[in-house]
């Protein structure tokens, strides 16, 4: 295991590499001058002599390469950069917006799985019945509905109409029910989908059916054999999800004005302030890349075959 | 391929075979896929023909008719500046297909490409651009999006660009697969012994296998574009006002609410219907051609 470990650690090091080379690159594709992307609409306006200090100040003068392994030693370092808007460093303000995202992300996943699994598991287990078609529209209204129009929908029914739910902002629990459950049913889909066809898989091997032979239980079959053998791809499809339920908190954090690094990545590119946006887009494909890894590694302590492969 | 007298058969004959073939069987036999194939036939149908079908033109403003809510003269109400939310929402078709398709065609033939030189090539020219592609695939789709109009701008162009380079991984790796599978293959091999140079290769004999799984992921692809383009728009970062667009509307329509909630229900039933659509177009088309999952 430690060998699968290390060699995946390895294997992440170019992605890395090309993540910070890309975000680093946004600057230079930024339209204009480099010095007033990173500076923002405060340096507009400024006469040439300046602009050509401004340029020597901040190393831009220098040769790209130089410039990038600059970028990626600060990176290391942990200094992301200055808020054109705010005058604070990016990583204070990921770190101020960070707890309002993960406590979204997290309740979203909780009520993704929560519905996925036992739709997923309960339409294997009755095939072709009501429950079955269900599931499979569960499944594609979660990909097709846009995140932000069900939020909207929720928000006007919940908040606006029947006023059961605050209809934005953070404070309590209830402030918290409407935007998780607009992204944990947008993931549930994909969830309830692999845990169906990875069960209805399972269902059908052999050692399922001695188990059932032997007269064990059907509970016990279904949870105790099956379930637990289904659920390695169920794993995985869990971790990609992670990654568009971070896409679907930058669209549900916009709706309800939840506080989170979304609405601050939307904010920073509304304004153009380019060092917060290049800093939270590297903060959050570092974290995806990671949680994906960790996922994986997961993967392998539940399935030993994967590591020898 | 000749029919019976000869004669190379013109491109109905090769649709009304398409159409008879085994795949199509499969294809016409599914519920779903059908119903798929309907929604986007109609999106299609309503983008073609929006200046016949709108009642009147979706900028016209009456500012006496403001906030209207869904009557026999304005069957979908009427947004804040009194415009026909009907007329916007069958002319937001137009710009929904086309910021479907544009993405779809830029990164699949990009994609497509990358795909066939790393699988044909194999080597290093393999390992450079697949880890470019993995790079890509790194961040979350809507992230890089909003990374690349973070970089270039807001606006239509610049969005266009960024849903398409979230595509372009996923084209890469499905041609790859294919090619690396194909080049293998004795009709290949027998191409080669008889002096075939890698272009000819590459276009007669193994981009055709490609095809398939392509086209399945460029329906999906359309669907996935829609959604991601309607989700800039909403974010104010896509589409710009005034033009008819069905995000942006989302975007306008919510500071009316709870009052006029027509102006949020069919914007957004349009993109869910459409996006709908593609999705069990293109499930469809892969039960089709690949019967065995």
């Amino acid at each position: 295991m430690t060998t699968y470990v290390l060699r995946r650690l390895v294997g992440l090091v170019p992605v890395l590499l090309g993540v910070t080379l890309l975000v680093f690159a946004m600057v230079w594709v930024s339209p204009g001058d480099p010095v007033l992307a990173i500076l923002g609409e405060s340096a507009q306006g400024i006469d040439r002599a300046s602009l050509e200090e401004l340029r020597r100040a901040y190393g831009l003068d220098r040769p790209l390469a130089v410039q990038y392994l600059d970028y990626l030693g600060s990176v290391l370092q942990g200094d992301l950069g200055v808020s054109v808007r705010s005058g604070r460093t990016v990583v204070a303000e990921i770190a101020t917006r960070l707890p309002a995202t993960l406590l979204l992300a997290g309740a979203g996943m909780t009520i993704a799985i929560a519905i996925g699994l036992s739709l997923g598991v309960v339409a294997a287990l009755r095939r072709g019945t009501w429950i079955d078609y269900l599931a499979v529209l569960v499944a594609l209204l979660g990909v097709s509905v846009p995140v932000f129009w069900s939020g909207l929908l929720m928000m006007m029914l919940f908040a606006l109409t029947l006023e059961w739910l605050p209809a934005s902002g953070i404070g309590s629990w209830r402030h918290l029910v409407m935007p998780a459950a607009a992204i944990g049913f947008a993931s549930s889909a994909f969830i309830a989908r692999i845990t169906r066809s990875s069960m209805v898989d399972v269902l059908r091997q052999d050692y399922v059916r001695t188990a059932r032979a032997k007269g064990l239980p059907p509970a016990r079959v279904d949870l105790g054999h099956a379930l637990r053998n289904a659920l390695l791809p169920v794993v995985t499809v869990v971790g990609l999800q992670f990654g568009s339920l971070l896409g679907g908190a930058v669209l549900t954090e916009t709706v309800f004005a939840w506080p989170g690094i979304g609405r601050m990545l939307v904010d920073a590119i509304r304004s153009r302030d380019l060092p917060l946006v290049q800093g939270t887009v590297l903060f959050v494909a570092t974290g995806f890349i990671l949680v994906n890894l960790l996922v994986d590694l997961s993967y392998a302590a539940l399935n030993p075959r994967i590591r020898y492969d | 391929m000749t029919d019976a007298v000869g004669r190379r058969p013109g491109p109905l004959g090769l649709a009304a075979r398409a159409w008879r073939s085994k795949p199509a069987l499969r294809f016409r036999r599914n519920r779903a896929a059908m119903v798929g194939l309907a929604l986007v036939l109609v999106l299609v149908a309503v983008a073609l023909f929006a200046p016949w079908l709108s009642p009147i033109e979706p900028d016209r403003q009456n500012l006496r008719m403001r906030l209207e809510p869904p009557s026999l003269a304005h069957p979908f109400g009427t947004d804040e500046f009194g415009r026909s939310l009907l007329a916007r929402v069958i002319h937001g078709a137009r710009i929904s297909l086309l910021t479907g398709l544009v993405p779809v065609a830029v990164a699949g033939t990009i994609g497509t490409t990358i795909g066939l030189l790393a699988g044909f090539y194999r080597g290093r020219v393999d390992t450079v651009l697949m880890r470019a592609m993995d790079v890509l695939l790194a961040f979350p789709s809507l992230l890089l999006a909003l990374a690349v109009v973070g970089a270039l701008g807001p606006g239509l162009r610049n969005a266009v660009i960024a849903v398409a380079l979230v595509g372009i991984p996923q084209y890469a790796r499905i041609a790859r697969s294919v090619v690396l599978a194909t080049r293998e293959e004795e009709y290949v091999q027998a191409a080669r012994a008889l002096g075939a140079r890698d272009g000819r290769l590459l276009r007669r004999h193994v981009l055709p296998s490609t095809m398939g799984p392509l086209t399945v992921q460029a329906t999906l692809g359309i669907g996935f574009a829609i959604l991601s383009m309607a989700g800039l728009s909403f974010l104010g970062l896509g589409v710009q006002p005034p033009t008819a667009d069905w995000g942006e509307m989302l975007a306008r329509g919510r500071r009316y609410l709870p009052d006029a909630g027509w102006l949020l229900v069919f914007p957004g039933a349009a993109i869910s219907l459409t996006v709908l659509g593609f999705n069990l177009l293109g499930d469809g088309l892969r039960d089709a051609l690949d019967p065995r999952d």
